[in-house]
């Protein structure tokens, strides 16, 4: 509830939403300056948890650099080895086949499942229910129990190399991710849906609250489910396509009310839509070989080479400049949750503290990713 | 004022509905692994910590020493030497040590290696009070293993 | 004169008893409620099943250091979890277990009994403010805020039944509704009451859930967003004893329900009343309690007061007007 009311500024107080709080999914600070309940301006302190790792891809090959991906967004990190693998693809001409192709999408979709079934158990924790944390995370372990049989890691893979990926799928895999999206679409109108979805409480809670307009989307760069719930239909899977996903049909799901409620029914429709397109990958799915040729020692021409690929949070960007030699000269990494938070400072004036804290929720922060 | 009874009444219902479906999983079994009693059982692929792999019949390791596992560790955890094999070409291991507080079980060093020396353990129950037993020496734990298989 | 010491004593033994394992033992049937229906196991570690839990978490708060922070008040700071303890242990002499057992028939035990919640709401209050910390204060705010605006329904639907019973004594309360489930004041089948009367139930249900500063009206100690909410800067038994003042406060307002509404200590068909009926109805609300709290997420504070002043009441009060009118034909 956003109330045009006569903020006396000399009768405030600042709050820090300090590194340390529960509600901060990560080491994020907020000095929030308060009147009573209202937050009268709200400035996000970031940089708490900066490990330098563009400079770490500086100081190693291209391939050592794969690690590190997983660890900015732990959450969805087979897309942020998807985006790397792709640019180092393109700046070096690399073919990769089409089993590899496929397979990559299969994981990278099951980790957005994943990645969007833990921000719903944070959000629902950050607002006060403590039980569907534990029915997402029953889900989510089946993902990773899936993921792990393939990567043999849980949650940061270094599973994709360049020209394909290190591990190929066995039958079980396949018939355990078809148990899955059977399950999974058995439980979601119960537990998912009449149990919160259709709650009057959260409804309350989150409907009209957090209104982005698509004037303040377009000024701050913010992509992903933050401006599709704000009426702009933009997924870079569908409009800069890369990898197969021209060979899917799948649906953007895009909502109009631009409030936290939309952003909510975007990543519950999304997960519905990555499950559709890992039922049609399993069931195109090529055979062959599922690495390319690449030669021992990577040393891509030296040039300006982008990637764009479209994680649970939004677009994230991966620029890589190269000079001819084994490393990289620069490797620069567009956040998509950089630009999402920018967003608070400006909608969160005017509210009261915990529907601030709703609103930072829907727009779904990890903070090692923008710290990087 | 429209949607006063419409929310009273929609609310209302949602509200039970809520209650019955935790009170049917209030009857249901539980879905958690009781650790230490239950162990969990860990697929093939699993990453633990890396280990020599040891010939089927001498139990000395694969190793020939070329430290491409070295070289293609990003965190430079790997040390390793050798000497020269007496009566042929060829180096032998003497000392092999994984510094396992910096690795990222990231892979490449198992990937690098032509010599099928190299795989990941299954061990996961790594815990101690000192940092030098994360030093692992892998000559020790293959000695270790050969004897456990006799 | 001999009589009444002892019946005293035994009196003051029994309730310190009864208030002491229900503010330990409400603690595990929490987490082992919560746990079942997260499809876990809860505490089982401790003793067979966990039973033992309370107690090593009883001792663990009694080692801990007592801080008591710079720049709070002192007196104020101490005094404030001891009142939050004193309301729920005095409001248990007036309950009625059972016909027989029952410390002190009071005239207007119903009156002591809201008095008291009050003086609880105090204690919340000064704890919050005496800490010196911005969280506690909000904390402390919103829920004076939030307890008052659910007094006011809780009293009209009390009013409701202390005129349909005659008096404000809780055991002719309870003794007006002996002898079956149809004459228990949720029902009342007479004069046409049961219409109204089972809305004037779950209009007091949510309140006594708002009163105790449960979920989902728990915005006093919203652990997410404002860390422990008033209780933030009490460690050891500060700590221990607001909990256990929380606790209290729940078994106190199923004991007011189940006197009020449900027949207190009478048996659904009316053949073998007694204190086992009472507590088995107790205990029933009280799992309704934790059901609740596990299964719903927190409302915003202006949602709650929405729904105290523009939806209780006013249900509330048609319900009075109601009642009265039945009253004053029949």
């Amino acid at each position: 509830m956003t109330v045009p009311i006569h903020l006396r500024h000399d009768e405030t107080f600042v709050l820090n939403l300090g590194p340390q709080h529960p509600a901060t999914h990560g080491v994020l600070r907020v000095k929030l300056t308060m009147d009573g309940e209202y937050v009268v301006k709200a400035e996000p302190v970031l940089g708490y948890v900066h490990r330098m790792h563009e400079k770490m891809a500086e100081d190693g090959t291209f391939i050592q650099f794969m690690p590190n991906t997983a660890r900015m967004d732990y959450l969805h990190a087979l897309a942020f080895n998807h985006g790397y693998a792709l640019v180092v693809e393109r700046a070096a001409g690399i073919e990769v086949p089409e089993r590899a192709e496929y397979i990559r999408v299969i994981t990278v979709e099951l980790n957005r499942i994943a990645s969007h079934l833990l921000w719903w158990a944070a959000f629902l924790l950050d607002l006060g229910g403590f039980t569907p944390l534990l029915y997402a995370f029953d889900d989510r372990e089946k993902i990773i129990d899936l993921l792990e049989r393939v990567t043999g890691s849980r949650l940061t893979y270094s599973y994709m190399r360049f020209g394909g990926v290190c591990n190929d799928i066995d039958d079980e895999f396949i018939t355990g991710t078809r148990d899955f999206i059977k399950r999974l679409r058995s439980r979601l109108p119960r537990f998912y849906h009449d149990l919160v979805t259709h709650n009057i409480i959260l409804i309350k809670r989150i409907k009209d609250i957090g209104l982005i307009t698509k004037e303040q989307c377009r000024r701050y760069g913010a992509t992903g489910p933050v401006v599709r719930g704000s009426g702009i239909s933009y997924d870079i899977r569908k409009n800069e396509p890369y990898s197969v996903y021209p060979e899917f049909d799948f649906d953007i799901p895009v909502f109009d009310e631009c409030d936290s409620m939309a952003r909510y029914m975007v990543r519950m429709h999304e997960i519905e839509q990555s499950l559709r397109i890992v039922e049609q990958a399993l069931d195109k799915l090529p055979d062959g070989p599922v690495m390319g040729k690449v030669p021992k020692m990577l040393k891509p021409e030296a040039g300006d080479f982008y990637a764009a690929v479209e994680t649970a949070r939004g677009s994230l960007g991966h620029r890589l400049v190269c000079d001819g030699g084994k490393n990289p000269y620069r490797l620069k990494l567009r956040s998509p949750t950089f630009s999402n938070l920018s967003l608070f400072g400006e909608v969160a004036e005017g509210m009261l503290l915990a529907d601030a804290l709703a609103f930072m929720g829907s727009l779904d922060l990890v903070i090692p990713e923008i710290d990087r | 004022m429209n949607g006063y009874w419409s929310d009273i009444f929609t609310g209302s219902k949602s509200l039970v509905t809520g209650l019955l479906i935790t009170a049917r999983e209030f009857f249901k079994p539980v879905v958690t692994e009781q650790y230490p009693y239950e162990v969990p059982v860990m697929t093939p692929r699993f990453r633990g910590h890396i280990e020599l792999i040891g010939n089927e019949e001498t139990g000395q390791p694969n190793c020939v020493v070329c430290g491409m596992c070295q070289r293609a560790c990003p965190s430079t955890c790997i040390s390793l030497d050798g000497r020269k094999a007496e009566g042929g070409k060829g180096k032998v291991l003497t000392h092999y040590t994984l510094d396992f507080t910096k690795c990222s079980l990231c892979g490449l060093c198992v990937e690098s290696c032509n010599f099928n020396a190299l795989r990941f353990s299954k061990d996961y129950n790594l815990v101690s009070f000192d940092k030098n037993d994360f030093i692992m020496d892998m000559l020790k734990r293959l000695e270790e293993q050969n004897r456990c298989k006799q | 004169m001999d009589t009444s010491i002892w019946r005293a004593l035994i009196y003051l033994a029994g309730l310190l008893a009864f208030a002491g394992l229900n503010a330990a033992y409400l603690g595990w049937c929490e987490r082992k409620g919560a746990a079942r229906i997260q499809r876990r196991i809860g505490p089982c570690e401790a003793g067979w099943a966990g039973l033992a839990q309370p107690l090593c978490d009883g001792l663990k708060l009694m080692s801990k250091q007592l801080l008591v922070p710079e720049g709070v008040d002192g007196i104020i700071f101490r005094v404030a979890p001891v009142l939050a303890m004193i309301p729920a242990i005095t409001s248990l002499v007036v309950i009625p277990f059972s016909d027989n057992i029952g410390a002190r028939a009071m005239e207007l035990s119903v009156l002591l009994l809201f008095a008291l919640a009050s003086l609880s709401m105090i204690a919340v209050l000064l704890g919050g403010w005496a800490s010196g910390n911005k969280y506690a204060i909000i904390s402390s705010a919103r829920a004076v805020s939030q307890n008052l605006a659910y007094e006011i329904p809780m009293l009209l639907t009390v009013i409701t039944v202390v005129m349909l019973s005659g008096s404000m004594n809780l055991r002719e309360i309870a003794l007006d509704q002996q002898g079956g489930f149809w004459h228990w004041n949720i029902f009342r089948l007479e004069h046409g009451h049961f219409l109204t009367m089972w809305i004037a139930f779950i209009v007091f249900f949510i309140c006594s859930v708002a009163e105790t500063n449960r979920a989902p009206f728990d915005m006093a100690e919203a652990e997410s967003e404002l860390v422990a909410g008033f209780m933030t800067e009490y460690s050891s038994m500060g700590f221990g004893l607001f909990m256990m003042g929380e606790y209290l406060n729940i078994v106190i307002g199923a004991c007011l329900t189940t006197t009020l509404f449900l027949g207190g200590w009478d048996c659904p068909f009316g053949l073998t009343p007694g204190v086992w009926w009472f507590l088995i109805k107790i205990y029933i609300l009280i799992f309704t309690f934790i059901w609740i709290r596990w299964t719903y997420p927190r409302t915003q504070i202006y949602r709650l007061l929405n729904l105290s002043w523009k939806i209780l009441i006013p249900f509330s009060l048609a319900n009075l007007l109601i009642t009265a009118a039945l009253i004053k034909v029949f």
